[in-house]
């Protein structure tokens, strides 16, 4: 059967495409305001992802890391842009593999993210995990998981805690186009909007699931309306734009906070590397990846707002030069530290002793 | 300040590479996110990108460089003074101590086995020529003679087609079968294992492929409850002669999610039939009688043996029988069973114990369910000492069960128990030495046959 367009109703169409009839809708988004500081410290975070994540990309080719290592270039204004609103400390998170940006974000430490890389006893996950498995339940950043999907019903989960508990956290449930294809996902969608759990949905829809570009992969690509057949407003976001990501943050913060339950954010995005650093990534052209790194990167474009706001080059370049010095000597440190003991080969297996 | 350029590592496996071609000259102007140089792995060609600024002084290693080493200084970069790098105050001025030769990328990577001993497979005729060829090679051949013979077998899964395979083992089919055949599905292994289990159901052949084994827990629901049981609910009406292939076991620092080994479990299961090839011959020829077979097939590989070279027969259409295992060295002061990965280390393992003047037969089980139980007990009366090593928990493994067969069945043979040389009772750790530490190797197997024998 031909895809039939969604249905318009009279008023004018959001942001996000469709309205349905009859039923509240999330206020369209609008970019956040922000002040020269936060948007310097909006800057200097995404730059620190970036930075680190080049610095994984080198300690990879040394083969100082191992297994799989997924890179977060490109996608630095996500992460930000959503975590930058959220109160520590109350609300959580949860995402997949390609974790060491939302980590990041939280300010967590990179000498131990970078550690954890490496696989050295001083890394978050005592060098246990590894680059897919880093949490801090300090921060209720509750990982860094492996299967595709899987922590989107795990951060239902979550969820489904803040609202048992009371506690008015929310989740953030971080998951890529790819996932947004597996049937927990729905399942979760269905018991989310059921019982109104207090949960934003994020599909960073960077274009491609490994090779499979979004249009071979999806009958509906535009996956902000992946949640509608089960009441989830869904929103259409900028996701290479800092301002966009926050200004749709509030939005969904506020309809989820006021107790109406989940909301999908579609953050379109796009990776500059491959899917792990073992992609190939033939499936797309080299013209393509320079021609969103030109146009559209997050950093760049976030450069440009700063200057235009009188922040002078000096201080950018100032900035520059002390995110170098702490990915630089997060990875000295991550280089340096020492491998886990043996002794903790069998540790962590279980909490008890029987 | 010269940055030197080193060959990266651009897989979990890779050791070596080639330089293929090189996109920069000497005294060319790089920025971060160029194209310095093509490299090919054994699996794809992966563009290079650099990673600081500077100009190319020199290039150290010319295109077309076959087998450069990770780590090999291949181009060196004179860097710009703006990111003076101050926590690693010489960067790279004099060798790195970082090198991966300290810290080795893949140091659970096996080494090629040196044909010890062998025997050679009495499927083979005296006579045979033989054709060296990979694994990979092997279960690609496969597939593709087994769609040209049946237009009813298709091969579906993740990245199958227009990427060419995760792990390249379909490489190429999508160009001769068409998409018609080749099928790239979403995300979504319990659809797609459903998908495929009622085409079987319905007739067809489909090969459903994992991108590895962890993701089919996923699906596990359509192997064992749609699949398995399909023709005994139906009384015999009903059959589903599908393949469910992928790689299985530990891979190389893939962590605890990505690194198990399920043998164990599908072979627990009645209805289904599990197999577990070692080299290519195998994979090639069980491959083919599982395509072939009315049942439907768990069909397990290994990453790590994917790259590596066997000889396989140059023959038309080489189909092995399912359910025989393989004595693959002779001896007679032991027997080490094992499959999959495992078979390379028991080799090794008899090789060392050559040395020492201890004779170990190797028995390379194959298949897993059905399971070969003649060959493993006229072994042990053989030999009178049975070791199982498996690339796995010991807990409820392959091994338990051979331990109980040979104590239900040839406990009058047994000069001493059974034992089980497995890996660590613990999820797969990250962390290089605490991952060398879990998994078996040749060297663990040789201290347990010693001790069998009480040397």
């Amino acid at each position: 059967m031909a895809k039939t367009p969604a249905k318009k109703t009279g008023k004018s169409a959001s942001a996000s495409g469709d309205v349905i009839a009859n039923r509240e809708r999330p206020e369209t988004p609008v970019p956040y305001k922000a002040s020269k500081d936060e948007l310097l410290k909006f800057y200097k975070d995404m730059l620190l992802i970036r930075r680190f994540e080049e610095k994984a990309g080198q300690l990879y080719g040394l083969g100082l890391i191992g297994g799989f290592c997924h890179l977060y270039i490109g996608q630095e204004a996500v992460a930000i842009g959503l975590q930058s609103a959220l109160t520590p400390g109350k609300d959580s998170v949860i995402t997949g593999y390609r974790d060491h940006g939302h980590m990041l974000a939280y300010g967590i430490d990179p000498n131990v993210i970078m550690a954890e890389l490496t696989g050295r006893a001083a890394g978050i996950s005592r060098g246990k995990g590894g680059s897919m498995h880093m949490f801090s339940t300090e921060h209720k950043f509750y990982g860094g998981h492996g299967i595709v999907g899987a922590q989107v019903s795990l951060g239902t989960g979550l969820a489904f805690g803040h609202k048992y508990s009371g506690d008015g956290g929310v989740c953030l449930a971080y998951f890529g186009d790819g996932a947004s294809n597996q049937g927990q996902v729905y399942e979760s969608f269905n018991m989310a909007e059921l019982w109104k759990l207090p949960i934003i949905f994020v599909i960073e829809n960077n274009q491609y699931a490994m090779g499979t570009s979004v249009n071979r992969a999806s009958a509906e690509d535009q996956l902000y309306r992946r949640g509608e057949s089960f009441r989830i407003p869904g929103l259409q976001v900028d996701g290479m734009d800092v301002l966009a990501v926050r200004g749709a943050a509030e939005v969904a913060l506020d309809w989820v906070r006021s107790g109406k339950g989940p909301i999908l954010l579609e953050m379109k995005t796009y990776r500059y590397r491959g899917h792990s650093m073992s992609d190939p990534a033939k499936y797309r052209s080299r013209e393509e990846v320079q021609a969103v790194r030109e146009k559209s990167d997050p950093i760049d474009g976030c450069k440009d707002d700063l200057l235009a706001m009188g922040v002078g080059e000096d201080e950018l370049k100032a900035i520059e030069k002390e995110i170098r010095a702490i990915v630089n000597a997060s990875a000295e440190f991550a280089e340096q530290a020492p491998e886990p003991d043996l002794s903790e080969l069998h540790t962590d297996v279980l909490v008890e002793t029987y | 300040m010269a940055i030197e350029l080193k060959m990266p590592a651009l897989s979990p496996t890779m050791e070596e590479g080639t330089l293929a071609r090189w996109l920069v000259k000497e005294g060319d102007s790089v920025s971060s996110g160029d194209i310095l140089a093509e490299i090919e792995t054994d699996k794809a060609t992966m563009e290079f990108e650099a990673v600081d600024e500077g100009v190319i002084t020199s290039i150290a290693v010319p295109e077309g460089t076959e087998n450069v080493k990770v780590g090999t200084v291949i181009a060196l970069i004179a860097g710009e003074d703006e990111a003076p790098m101050p926590a690693t105050p010489t960067p790279a001025a004099d060798p790195e101590p970082v090198a991966p030769a300290t810290v080795e990328p893949v140091a659970e990577t096996p080494k090629p086995v040196s044909t010890p001993k062998t025997v050679a497979d009495p499927a083979i005729l005296a006579g045979t020529t033989m054709a060296t060829v990979t694994v990979r090679e092997a279960l690609r051949d496969a597939m593709a003679e087994e769609m040209r013979r049946d237009d009813r077998v298709f091969v579906m899964g993740e990245e199958v087609a227009e990427y060419q395979g995760a792990y390249k083992v379909t490489q190429g089919l999508l160009d001769e079968f068409g998409p018609r055949r080749v099928i790239d599905t979403p995300i979504t292994e319990y659809g797609f294992a459903g998908v495929g289990t009622g085409a079987a159901m319905g007739g067809l052949r489909p090969i459903i492929e994992f991108m590895t084994f962890n993701f089919a827990m996923q699906a596990i629901d359509h192997i064992i409850n749609s699949a398995a049981k399909t023709n005994y609910m139906s009384g015999g009406q009903m059959r589903c002669p599908i393949v469910f292939r992928g790689p299985n076991g530990a891979a190389a620092r893939v962590g605890a999610q990505h690194s198990q080994n399920y043998a164990p479990w599908y072979a627990s299961v009645p209805g289904l039939i599990v197999l577990s090839p070692y080299d290519a011959a195998d994979a090639k020829g069980l491959l083919k009688a599982a395509i072939r077979s009315e049942d439907p097939v768990v069909f397990l590989e290994n990453e790590l043996l994917y790259g590596r070279n066997f000889e396989v027969p140059a023959v038309d259409d080489y189909v092995l029988p399912i359910g025989k295992a393989r004595i693959v060295r002779e001896g007679s002061d032991l027997t080490i069973v094992s499959y999959s990965i495992g078979v390379g280390f028991a080799l090794e393992a008899a090789e060392k114990l050559a040395g020492e003047g201890i004779e170990a037969e190797v028995i390379d089980l194959r298949s897993l369910r059905p399971l070969d139980k003649a060959t493993i007990l006229a072994s042990l009366a053989k030999t009178n000492r049975l070791l199982v090593a498996e690339e796995g928990w010991a807990t409820c493994s392959i091994g338990s069960e051979i331990a109980a067969i040979c104590m239900e069945e040839g406990f009058d043979d047994l000069d001493a128990p059974v034992m089980r040389v497995a890996n660590e009772d613990v999820p797969m750790p990250y962390a290089a030495n605490l991952e060398r530490a879990t998994l078996i190797n040749a060297d663990k197997i040789v201290v347990a046959a010693k001790k069998m024998l009480g040397r």
